[in-house]
């Protein structure tokens, strides 16, 4: 579904990614980890479409085309979904109004009608529910003043919305407590299917006992310096990141 | 012969016209006076500095317009807020249109100035309030001194108005170069409420310059919603001079939706003449080319315990340019003021300038007064995260200009104004908003 290969990435002429290696298969959950630094936030804002981010070398496959030159929402019309770690508040844009637009210009792009408006509702009342996200809570401005928390279960709720091919997950985990870590992970975990995948982008371990990865790779210096299976992860939460870093620069 | 000389000299013709023996006869005499020394303001003047009538004033106007043919129906709707009742007061070339409009005297009066002006029973208004809170600068001289035709609204205690009123100045191009001088009278006297809807529109390219003056009297306990709605024609120029006095615990409010012409000048000045007063100022402006509007507001708190509410926000293309001059004067006496100012642009070319300046003048030392202004450019950002979403780029730009304007509409009480305001909105940003917001 998604294949990097030697990807190089620049951002205003200070390279951060360094060529990465990356296949992810359809059904599959991987994780990144990786110290402060490591060019993680990076590496999931260039393959969602970031045009502050120079790709000097390498490409970016999706489905099997080169999606290194296409837009952000032509990626995301093709399925590619990012949750931010830091989502954008926008005042005068109510959740529902927004997800109605996403909605509808995706269909657009794909040369569909508008969904019908009774269709929409019922749509987003469903999913609000599966993330246990309050009704009123839609008809407020996009993020603003939003907890840390419903920032995260927003961004779920918008990626259970569109139902992306392929979900990317930055520090998803961050501001949220154990509730709603367990809401947000049942809502990741029920979108999943055979047809998509998920890639995980996280500094902790936490969230991956709730979103089990298939294959956890460690990003370090703008590289994937190793990668293995869960248990890795388990193995970064007990020693940390210093002992990649010495096996690395030794 | 320039145009002020033009003006000038023909005050002679005009008084001749009009009865001179009238009490308004000395006022019109010493604003012509007034103007005559000044002039017109230039770029020298202060008030001015940002905004030159040069290119304005370069056309042979035509000072008193001739007589126009009638105007269908049908040919002006879209001018209108046509899908809600209302009365309406409306002038073609500055002539009363009886089979265009829709006035009352049907326990209020929704009439003519020419009327207020002429007829006896009227007398003890025009004494009271013609006049009394319009400024002596030369353009409001300009107008008073030739005074004679417009709107005139009186409003008894306790009305509640229930449909609003429309006063609409049409001008039809037969005039190679039209001046317009309109002058309302707005009186609204205790416990009433009225809402007022005003806009200027040419119907040809030919230059049109308006200089309208509107004096509205709030009395106490009294509402006031006032709309105005700018979306001219590339050659028509518009200042508008709006004197606002309240009483005692009255509200009024001023919309300026500014989305067209070529030069617009707002002189909005509020008069707070009593405790627990409310003001709320707001505008909504968005242009392109190389039009120009400026926005020149003062708040007098003159007594006790009253509030402002200044809300404007600009979104400037290609070489449009805007100018905000926010004056807020607290005196002494006027204590516990609560006065709050805000200012925020978008710059979305450039070419595209603003000029925003807050002037506060506070001489009371227990008061809340805040004032902000921001010029920015579109938050890339947030572009990249409604993008990321599958919303394309043009679109996420409109959408979120559309959003930054969108907390003045939030306050427009009429739906229907709302709704135009929202479609002008999506016109001038060239997308299709299906929705609300």
């Amino acid at each position: 579904m998604l294949k990097i290969n030697d990807l190089h990435a620049s951002v205003e002429d200070k390279a951060i990614l360094r060529g990465i290696n990356l296949e992810i298969k359809p059904g599959e959950v991987h994780a990144i980890m990786g110290p402060n630094g490591s060019g993680k936030s990076t590496l999931s804002s260039v393959i969602a479409g970031k045009e502050e981010y120079e790709v000097t070398k390498g490409c970016i496959e999706f489905e099997g085309e080169d999606i290194g030159e296409l837009a952000a929402e032509e990626r995301a019309h093709k399925g590619v979904f990012l949750s931010f770690q830091y989502p954008v508040e926008i005042p005068g844009v109510s959740v529902t109004n927004f997800m109605k637009t996403a909605i509808n210009e995706s269909r657009k792009a794909q040369g569909l009608e508008d969904m019908p408006a009774n269709e929409m509702l019922k749509l987003i009342r469903q999913k609000a529910e599966m993330l246990e996200i309050d009704r009123k809570f839609l008809s407020r401005s996009l993020n603003q003043g939003f907890s840390g928390g419903e920032k995260k279960r927003n961004e779920i709720f918008q990626m259970a919305m569109l139902e992306p091919k392929l979900a990317i997950l930055d520090e998803t985990d961050s501001g949220l407590d154990i509730d709603a870590l367990r809401i947000v992970a049942n809502g990741v975990n029920k979108l999943k299917s055979e047809d998509n995948a998920v890639l995980v982008i996280t500094h902790y371990q936490r969230l991956l006992d709730h979103i089990v990865p298939d294959y956890v790779h460690v990003l370090y210096n703008g590289r994937i310096v190793k990668s293995g299976t869960k248990e890795l992860a388990h193995e970064l939460e007990e020693k940390g990141y210093d002992w990649i870093k010495e096996e690395v620069n030794a | 012969m320039d145009l002020k000389e033009k003006l000038v000299s023909s005050f002679l013709a005009f008084e001749n016209r009009v009865d001179l023996d009238s009490e308004v006869h000395d006022i019109r005499s010493q604003a012509i006076k007034n103007f005559e020394t000044s002039g017109f303001p230039t770029k020298k003047d202060e008030a001015w500095k940002y905004t030159s009538l040069k290119g304005v004033l370069k056309h042979d106007y035509s000072v008193f317009p001739k007589h126009a043919d009638a105007i269908d129906y049908k040919d002006v709707k879209e001018y209108f807020i046509h899908d809600i009742e209302s009365y309406k007061i409306v002038f073609v070339d500055g002539k009363y249109s009886s089979h265009l409009s829709k006035t009352t005297h049907d326990g209020i009066d929704v009439c003519l100035m020419s009327a207020a002006l002429t007829k006896t029973k009227y007398k003890i208004l025009i004494d009271n309030y013609f006049n009394k809170i319009a400024e002596k600068d030369s353009i409001t001289s300009l107008n008073t001194a030739f005074a004679s035709e417009g709107a005139f609204i009186h409003i008894p205690k306790g009305k509640i108005v229930e449909k609003p009123i429309q006063i609409l100045h049409f001008s039809t191009g037969k005039e190679s170069a039209t001046m317009l001088q309109p002058r309302n009278l707005i009186v609204v006297d205790e416990n009433s409420h009225v809402q007022i809807i005003e806009r200027h529109q040419s119907l040809t390219g030919n230059p049109v310059l308006t200089n309208s003056v509107t004096e509205i009297f709030t009395n106490k306990r009294a509402i006031v919603d006032y709309y105005k709605i700018q979306n001219d024609r590339q050659e028509a120029s518009l200042i508008d001079n709006t004197f606002i006095s309240q009483k005692d615990q009255s509200i009024c409010s001023v919309h300026t939706f500014s989305f067209g012409g070529k030069l617009t000048r707002n002189n909005l000045n509020f008069y707070q003449k009593g405790e627990r007063i409310d003001s709320i100022l707001k505008g909504v402006t968005i242009i392109g080319g190389k039009q120009h509007v400026d926005h020149n507001t003062l708040v007098h708190h003159i007594e006790p315990n009253c509030e402002s509410h200044q809300d404007y926000k600009g979104i400037f293309d290609q070489s449009a340019t805007g100018v905000f001059n926010g004056k807020v004067v607290v005196n002494k006496e006027a204590q516990k003021t609560n006065a709050f100012q805000a200012n925020n642009n978008i710059l979305v070319s450039d070419k595209a300038t603003i000029n925003t300046k807050p002037q506060l003048e506070i001489f009371a030392d227990d008061v809340k007064c805040s004032h902000g202004c921001t010029i920015g450019q579109i938050d890339e950002s947030a572009l990249f995260y409604m993008r990321s979403r599958g919303i394309p780029e043009k679109e996420a730009r409109a959408l979120l200009m559309y959003a930054f304007s969108n907390n003045v509409l939030e306050s427009v009480k009429i739906p229907q104004i709302k709704n135009r305001i929202n479609t002008l909105i999506a016109e001038k940003l060239d997308v299709n908003i299906g929705f609300d917001l």
